[in-house]
């Protein structure tokens, strides 16, 4: 008994120390950031300073003038402009368009690699993260010279466009590019855990569905999607979060128009340097997309078992 | 008309035939069995009524109409896997709704038919569970469940008790015949299992090699085996090579090599000098210490035991001819306070009436 509670806390040990550090603690940090003032010359106004007589660390803050050091005023602010929750509302916009179009894309491509004979899956995988081995930027880089106005791309598009008599588009720092060029970016991340639940589908339910009648689109809907659903949440997941938090692809292809929240959080720590709102920021989005990832564990709960 | 009928049909896998010019019929309300070894064929034959292989040639009829090109979710043919094949994400009573919904059935009247089939396979109580929350024996009823819901007019089932244990097995024919008085519809079962065969079935198919070797009903396949490999593979068997000397009313004389002379049954087609093998069942055996000169309708053979088997309910005993031939015979213990009757190298009787044994041509 003993020795297996030890083993239990062996085992799960170093995980939750790894957490520990690198999640909690700085996320707890970031919390209690958000409270607090910018300093003077950015960054945050300091709770303790060196006293010069003494030498000594001290506390700045006390229960008399904690007022001084603690604000709500942060959150007062994100809240009372509403170009902060439009900014949210347009994120939220673009990552969700960039999961449904991944999952739109990654599905098939995914059946197709399951279904395909098995000693080909493996290069099949492997082309699909091929990309990573070339850099992040580069591969965003490229897509600036392919959607720029002297790419063969847009030449080519804006020249099928003057045909039918619309006029030039701009492709490059555009809503289009943004969302074009995270799908890209993200693709892979939907097509791998999509992958790896279809190819574990056992093809006997399918006979035994077509066997009981039912049609191709029948069998796809009723059988091989509800039981891909793992598969969809936890590619949406891998697909969703990082892109709401993406700022290097809006920076680069987005143009002034583009911009999404990262951005802002980007900028309120780097430029700006006003941590305090820059913290507000990004807890609020980490309380946004805990919201959406509990709303989706109760509508995906809700009562199956009685159903007909 | 019968109900189905398949006409010469065959199939073949590259260059490897699996169903060779098989042809026959079930008739409706019928419990047909095909029966067979390993990779005789059975399942490509099954297949193939369901729709999911085409015959290289040949015909399909079911209800006198050809099905050829007809798609398995267009025939009124359902199918109960040996892996059962249930819809995991789908409770007992939605996996059973799934063939009626497919069927467009009116959304009321799907409610009441799930009720009635889970009463007849004994599974009210489980209808909200899932198929992982079930034990093996349930699964099973849930997918002939499943499969009978919309009453095809052919219900195809794949071994479906291979995967149960012999206790639950045995529970579960009984049920399956029950089952098949109790809704009427047409079964063709597979099995490789000949006891589960002889139990359950009107008739029977025996296949080897892609061919229907017998089809009759259990009793004549097990009493008149048309060939040395049906009386092997149905049940224990006596396999004496024999050949026949003489033929005269109503009997055969067999010289059964190294043991002497035997008498038959003629069966068709035997001319004297036509060699075979006698086919001869164990418990058909007289087996004593001594056994009283019957009338001149029995052999008789005189030998040692060489083996004996407890089975329990009765005993094997192997019996050695005098000039080494291996006989076996079985014994019910039926006396009361005696296991067995002999031992290890007990001298002792065999006898069979004429008609006992079946002779086959080789
Ligand atoms: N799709 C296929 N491609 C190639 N050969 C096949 C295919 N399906 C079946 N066969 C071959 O056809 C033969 C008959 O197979 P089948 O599955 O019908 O046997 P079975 O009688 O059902 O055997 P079992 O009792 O083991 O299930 C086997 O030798 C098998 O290898
Ligand atoms: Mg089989």
């Amino acid at each position: 008994m003993r020795n297996n509670r030890l083993a239990k806390w062996l085992i799960s040990g170093p995980p939750l120390l790894y957490l520990l550090l690198f999640f909690a603690i700085p996320s707890a940090i970031m919390a209690f950031a958000a409270f607090r003032f910018p300093g003077d010359y950015g960054g945050l106004l300091p709770l303790m300073d060196v006293n010069p007589d003494t030498g000594k660390t001290e506390l700045l803050i006390n229960a008399a003038n904690f007022r001084e050091f603690l604000t709500l005023e942060n959150f007062a602010r994100f809240f009372q402009e509403p170009v902060f929750f439009e900014l949210f509302i347009k994120s939220f916009w673009y990552a969700g368009l960039t999961t449904v179009i991944c999952l739109v894309l990654a599905y098939p491509l995914a059946w197709l690699i399951a279904r395909s004979p098995k000693k080909h899956r493996d290069l099949l995988v492997l082309l699909v993260i091929l990309p990573f081995w070339s850099n992040f930027l580069i591969r965003v880089y490229s897509w600036m010279i392919i959607l720029g106005p002297q790419g063969y791309f847009a030449r080519s598009i804006n020249a099928v466009l003057g045909v039918i008599g619309v006029g030039p588009v701009q492709l490059l720092f555009s809503h289009f590019a943004v969302i074009l060029v995270l799908v890209y970016v993200h693709l892979p991340f939907m097509v791998l855990p999509l992958y790896a639940n279809l190819e574990k589908h056992d093809m006997n339910l399918l006979d035994a569905a077509q066997d009981l009648g039912a049609n191709a689109w029948q069998r796809f809907w009723r059988i091989t999607w509800p039981l891909s659903l793992p598969g969809v949440w936890a590619g949406a997941a891998l697909v969703f979060i990082p892109a709401l938090g993406m700022f290097a692809v809006p920076d680069l292809v987005g143009g002034t128009d583009g911009i999404m929240i990262g951005n802002l959080i980007k900028q309120q720590f780097l430029d700006s340097r006003d941590w305090p709102f820059g913290s507000v920021l990004s807890i609020m989005l980490t309380l946004a997309v805990l919201m959406l990832a509990g709303l989706a564990t109760l509508i995906g709960r809700g009562g199956k078992r009685n159903a007909l | 008309m019968a109900l189905l009928e398949i006409r010469d049909v065959v199939k073949t896998f590259g260059d490897f035939t699996a169903v060779n010019h098989v042809s026959l019929s079930v008739e409706a309300g019928e419990f047909f069995t095909l029966l067979g070894p390993s990779g005789c064929g059975k399942t490509t034959l099954l297949r193939m009524l369901a729709g999911f292989e085409q015959p290289d040639s040949g015909q399909i009829l079911l209800d006198g109409k050809n099905v050829a090109g007809v798609p398995p979710e267009k025939r009124p043919v359902h199918t109960v896997f040996q892996s059962y094949a249930l819809f995991p994400h789908m409770t007992v009573a939605q996996n059973i709704a799934f063939p009626l919904k497919m069927a467009r059935v009116p959304q009321a009247d799907i409610k009441a038919r799930v009720d009635e089939v889970l009463d007849d396979v004994r599974l009210t109580q489980f209808a909200t569970r899932f198929p992982h929350e079930l034990s093996g024996g349930q699964r099973q009823r849930v997918a002939i469940a499943r499969a009978l819901v919309n009453r095809p007019r052919l219900l195809l089932l794949d071994e479906p008790l291979s995967a149960l244990d012999a206790k639950l097995r045995e529970e579960m024919q009984i049920e399956l015949i029950n089952l098949q008085k109790e809704v009427g519809i047409t079964f063709v079962y597979v099995t490789h299992d000949q006891g589960e065969a002889l139990a359950l079935s009107h008739r029977i198919a025996v296949m080897n090699k892609g061919q229907v070797a017998q089809l009759d009903v259990p009793e004549t396949i097990y009493s008149y085996p048309n060939s040395r490999f049906v009386a092997d593979f149905i049940g224990q068997c006596n396999l004496l090579d024999a050949t026949v000397v003489a033929i005269d009313d109503g009997k055969m004389k067999l010289e059964i090599e190294g043991v002497g002379i035997a008498e038959a049954l003629p069966v068709a087609g035997a001319a004297v000098g036509a060699r075979g093998t006698l086919t001869l069942r164990p418990e058909k055996i007289k087996l004593g210490a001594s056994l009283p000169a019957g009338d001149d309708h029995e052999v008789h053979f005189k030998g040692k035991v060489h083996d004996c088997l407890f089975l329990g309910d009765v005993t094997i005993y192997i019996v050695e001819l005098d000039n080494g031939t291996l006989v076996e015979t079985m014994l019910p213990n039926a006396a009361s306070g005696r296991a067995r009757f002999f031992d290890d190298n007990d001298q002792v009787e065999l006898a069979w009436r004429f008609d006992a044994g079946h002779f086959v041509l080789a």
